[in-house]
């Protein structure tokens, strides 16, 4: 009677998951959160490029983006530590299982205010990380007060006017070590997926700030992380692609318009240029441009900076291929005649 | 030249006292950076190679040159390893110290000082030998800059031949003590000490009543610091994450074992790695680190002091919240804040065991020697694997930074205890887990690794209120659960910690509870009180926190119970106040010394007798 019916084949990526395998929880953040649209990226990132999830680990702080990590990749372990102390933390566990993939989201308090001395010293050890700072210039677990990113002028909903000069993270970064890093926007989609994807092939440390406005504590007249303000004032560097290196669609480019840099794992970066003269490997450049940018009132997104040859920190500690965490017990306690050595120069 | 012998009550006695023999301190007092510390370390290892019984306490300061330091060596037939109260015999080489110095000892001590200094001036009770040092450094080192650090061996040579300290065996110690590849600086070094012997043999005659005798009670020891054998315990115990920041009394711990590290644990085949060092930017960070390495399922240690156990304070309580493995040794130091940094104290108790805030509680254990530095580094690996906690190994800076005399170490033959980690073969055959689920009723619940190849592996860790499923929750019963598992956590701990020794005499109506490094202190007391005073004790040497069962029948056994610590405010005794009832705590008296060096008995003894109303 009744016909057949087939249900229609289920949407699978390269690695024969579907995207519900990457999602995470229902987000407690306010509707309209930029940091909603960030980990929406970040779901569509992994899927796109295959990534197992349960070979993710998942990292932050304390604040509003650091709950993040709850709502995307549930199938990945997640580790929400104490405030500003996330970068620690992430260290030890990477050093524990240098096979995992690790991501830190965190935000521009965690990051730039009680984070600032983890925040730089992370930047020189070269951690094979993506850290992700939702930077909307406002605590809004604590209901908005001004944080260390928030620009000189920058008014709060009360009024209050902010007179001390803020830290640019990515600034801090390329002086300090990273080897990817870019500012991005919650409201580019295109741009911030390019970016993720990259990071995400990155072997060392990837900074992305990205501007996430607080909707019910920061858009509002007179804020600079407003998402009108960023709009009006988003000026990019470079356009930005990601081809992955399992790909091998050739794209038509005119000469001497793009960069392309090769990643580790192969996939390439494809940066555009827009208008002005610009050296994606170079940190003068990106600093120069920072700087102007600030001057200027922009908000300067795009990629600023990557270096790919650089020893990560597993290499600079000369640590074997596999996870400290599960080497047999053979490997890790040395043999009687060890000790006996030592015992005899002690005698 | 003569010995200067000034006592009109003694004058007579050098040649007629009895000898002492074996049972004596010698205090070396210098000036740091002065290379003293090899002087003194040569003369310490070679009584212990004549068979006796030594230890040696090296008080310095907080410096790195010029300033006053002293080293103590005590010989002692009987045994006794901690320090003695009063000194017999003094070098005095610092001349900023030496008057303070000669005052203080008791009638009768014996003195070698720096003949310029006129010491001899001082008092007429003691033995004064008086040493032109500068005259007989010049011929046996004549590169002038280097006089300064040779000049202090000359002492070893008057000492020996005063001591009656065999040469041969001083040149043994000194040649192991520059090894191989210094040989022609200990050839510089042997130069002076047999000057200073010379010297001795043909000016000084004999006047006091010290002197060692060969005797074979060393045999088959080794003389190490606590923070060598504590570092050889964690590489021993297959540490895989190391962090650390530089703290006295604690860096020579994880310097170590980055020694024992590279030699032991480079993988032969690749030359790699089997392990990560990492020295952090602070405490914070160390202690970060060592909880993100043991979540991820490393064997992960930092050590430090008690301002570095403050600044973790927050971090700790994730750990225990979280229930996260890790290991923390806290070489205790003299605080608080910055206080006295090289001096020992056992004044971190009381704020480490309930460190963090909220309700919070940690297993402390309590060496008391360089071999239980080494066995309960590997306890405490096992013991943060099993229960999923910060574990601290409380030492002190007398244990972790002094030379002591101690059994070889025992290799560990037990497997070593990895916990209740699920792996993808559990998971399949289980359907998943929940993570924070007292499935055995020991109130630990099973874990499973960051990157477990299985799709149902995965838990979120959080220091914010969490279910038996580690999810997020602000519910008062899933909190209050929550934390009476932890609290069932915290009494199974008991039977697994390191067990007390106790020595029970039923002839005594006192008890004595100790713990670390007051044990030498206690036992040599012990033996005071009952052979000055008859009063018999038993004793209670406590190892680890939770107490055991064992505590409250101790202090029931007995009428007065003394608990003996190194802090000011009984903070060992204000633990067990939180645990015990009124009739138990009325029975225990504290016996308290916070003045920075290490315990002595004779301290401990006049305290007990005063409290005793004798």
């Amino acid at each position: 009677m009744s016909a057949t019916v087939t249900p229609p084949p289920k949407k699978v990526n390269r690695i024969g998951l579907e995207v519900l395998s990457y999602k995470g929880g229902k987000t407690t953040l306010c509707a309209g959160c930029g940091h909603n649209a960030i980990s929406e990226r970040i779901v569509e990132c992994f899927y796109d490029l295959g990534v197992q999830p349960w070979n993710v680990a998942k990292f932050s702080g304390i604040g509003c983006s650091s709950k993040s990590p709850a709502y995307f990749l549930g199938l990945a372990h997640g580790f929400n530590a104490v405030h500003g102390r996330m970068p620690s933390v992430a260290t030890g566990a990477m050093l524990a299982n240098r096979s995992i993939l690790g991501i830190g989201v965190t935000g521009d308090g965690d990051t730039a205010s009680i984070g600032l001395g983890q925040f730089m010293h992370l930047l020189r050890r070269n951690l094979p990380f993506i850290y992700i700072i939702e930077d909307n210039g406002v605590y809004g677990l604590t209901k908005g007060q001004f944080s260390a990113t928030a620009d000189l002028g920058s008014k709060l909903k009360t009024g209050v006017l902010n007179d001390l000069p803020p830290f640019d993270c990515c600034a801090l970064a390329l002086r300090c070590g990273a080897t990817f890093v870019a500012r991005s926007f919650s409201g580019d989609k295109k741009q911030l997926q390019a970016i993720l994807k990259t990071a995400i092939a990155h072997n060392g440390l990837s900074v992305i700030d990205v501007i996430s406005p607080c909707t019910t504590f920061n858009d509002h007249e007179g804020s600079t992380k407003s998402y009108s303000y960023v709009k009006d004032h988003d000026m990019l560097l470079n356009e930005v692609d990601f081809v992955p290196y399992y790909d091998d669609i050739s794209v038509d480019i005119p000469e001497g318009e793009v960069q392309e840099v090769t990643l580790h794992d192969g996939s390439k970066l494809r940066i555009k240029k827009l208008g002005r003269e610009y050296d994606p490997s170079s940190k003068f450049d990106a600093l120069k441009a920072l700087d102007e940018a600030g001057q200027k009132g922009e908000v300067l997104t795009g990629v600023f900076y990557v270096e790919t040859g650089k020893q990560n920190f597993m290499e600079m500690l000369n640590m074997v291929d596999e996870p400290l965490a599960t080497l047999p017990q053979a490997r890790t306690i040395p043999a009687k005649a060890a000790l006996d050595e030592v015992i005899e120069e002690l005698r | 030249m003569s010995t200067v012998e000034v006592t009109p009550a003694s004058s007579r006695s050098g040649e007629f006292q009895q000898p002492v023999v074996n049972d004596f301190s010698i205090q070396v007092a210098t000036i740091n950076g002065s290379g003293s510390q090899t002087a003194n370390s040569v003369l310490m290892r070679a009584i212990f190679q004549m068979g006796i019984p030594v230890s040696g306490k090296n008080m310095f300061p907080s410096n790195i040159q010029g300033l006053p330091t002293w080293f103590t060596i005590r010989a002692s037939k009987h045994g006794y390893i901690g320090r003695k109260k009063e000194l017999d015999f003094l070098v005095a080489m610092n001349p900023e110290t030496a008057r303070e110095d000669v005052m203080k000892l008791d009638s009768g001590a014996a003195v070698v000082y720096d003949e310029p200094l006129k010491l001899n001036a001082l008092r007429s009770d003691l033995h004064f030998y008086p040493v032109p040092f500068d005259k007989l450094v010049g011929p046996v080192c004549p590169e002038a800059k280097l006089r300064k650090l040779v000049r202090n061996m000359i002492y070893d040579g008057v000492v020996a031949n005063l001591l009656s300290i065999e040469m041969e065996e001083i040149h043994k110690a000194l040649f192991k003590q520059f090894g191989k590849k210094k040989a022609k600086a200990a050839e510089l070094n042997w130069g002076a000490c047999q000057a200073g012997y010379d010297y001795a043999a043909g000016n000084l005659p004999k006047v006091d009543p010290y002197r060692v005798a060969r005797m074979n009670a060393t045999a088959g020891k080794i003389i190490v610091e606590g923070n060598a054998a504590a570092a050889l315990g964690c590489v021993f115990a297959g540490v895989t994450v190391v962090t650390w920041y530089p703290i006295t009394p604690s860096s020579s711990l994880v310097e170590s074992m980055i020694g024992y590290l590279k030699r032991f644990r480079i993988d032969k085949e690749t030359g790699k790695a089997t392990f990560a060092v990492v020295q952090a930017e602070d405490e914070l960070s160390a202690i970060g680190m060592v909880l993100g390495a043991g979540w991820a399922g490393a064997r992960s240690v930092t050590s430090t002091a008690g301002p570095g156990v403050s600044l973790m304070s927050e971090f700790i309580g994730l750990g225990y919240y979280a229930e996260i493995p890790g290991v923390i040794f806290d070489v205790q130091r003299v605080g608080p804040s910055t206080g006295l940094p090289t001096r020992t104290a056992q004044g971190d108790i009381l704020s480490t065991a309930l460190l963090s805030h909220g309700d919070t509680r940690h297993p402390l254990l309590f060496p008391k020697s360089p071999e239980e530095c080494f066995s309960m580094a590997i306890e405490a690996f096992d013991l943060a694997e099993r229960f999923q906690t910060p574990i601290f190994v409380m030492t002190d800076l007398d244990l972790g930074m002094n030379n002591w005399m101690a059994d070889p170490f025992e290799y560990p033959t037990k497997p070593i205890e990895r916990g209740k980690v699920l792996s993808a073969q559990d998971l399949d055959r289980l359907g998943g887990f929940a993570r924070y689920k007292d499935v055995d009723g020991d109130g630990v619940g099973y874990r499973t690794l960051p990157g477990t190849n299985h799709p149902q592996g995965a838990y979120f860790t959080r220091g914010s209120g969490h279910n038996e499923k580690a999810l997020y929750t602000e519910r008062e019963d899933d909190y209050v659960n929550n934390m009476d598992r932890l609290s069932r956590k915290f009494e199974s701990m008991r039977s697994h910690v390191p067990q007390p020794v106790v020595d029970y005499n039923p002839k005594a109506e006192i008890g004595f509870i100790a713990f670390g490094t007051s044990d030498y202190a206690v036992e040599e007391s012990r033996d005071q009180l009952r052979s000055e005073y008859g009063i018999e004790t038993s004793y209670f040497r406590l190892r680890a926190y939770p107490f055991t069962q064992d505590l409250l029948d101790f202090i029931r056994r007995h009428e007065r119970v003394y608990v003996v610590e190194q802090n000011r405010d009984a903070q060992m005794l204000g633990l067990m106040r939180l645990e015990f009832d009124g009739p138990d705590i009325a029975k225990l008296r504290s016996m308290k010394y916070y003045g920075g060096l290490p315990l002595d008995a004779r301290t401990v003894t006049d305290d007990v007798i005063h409290q005793e109303g004798k």
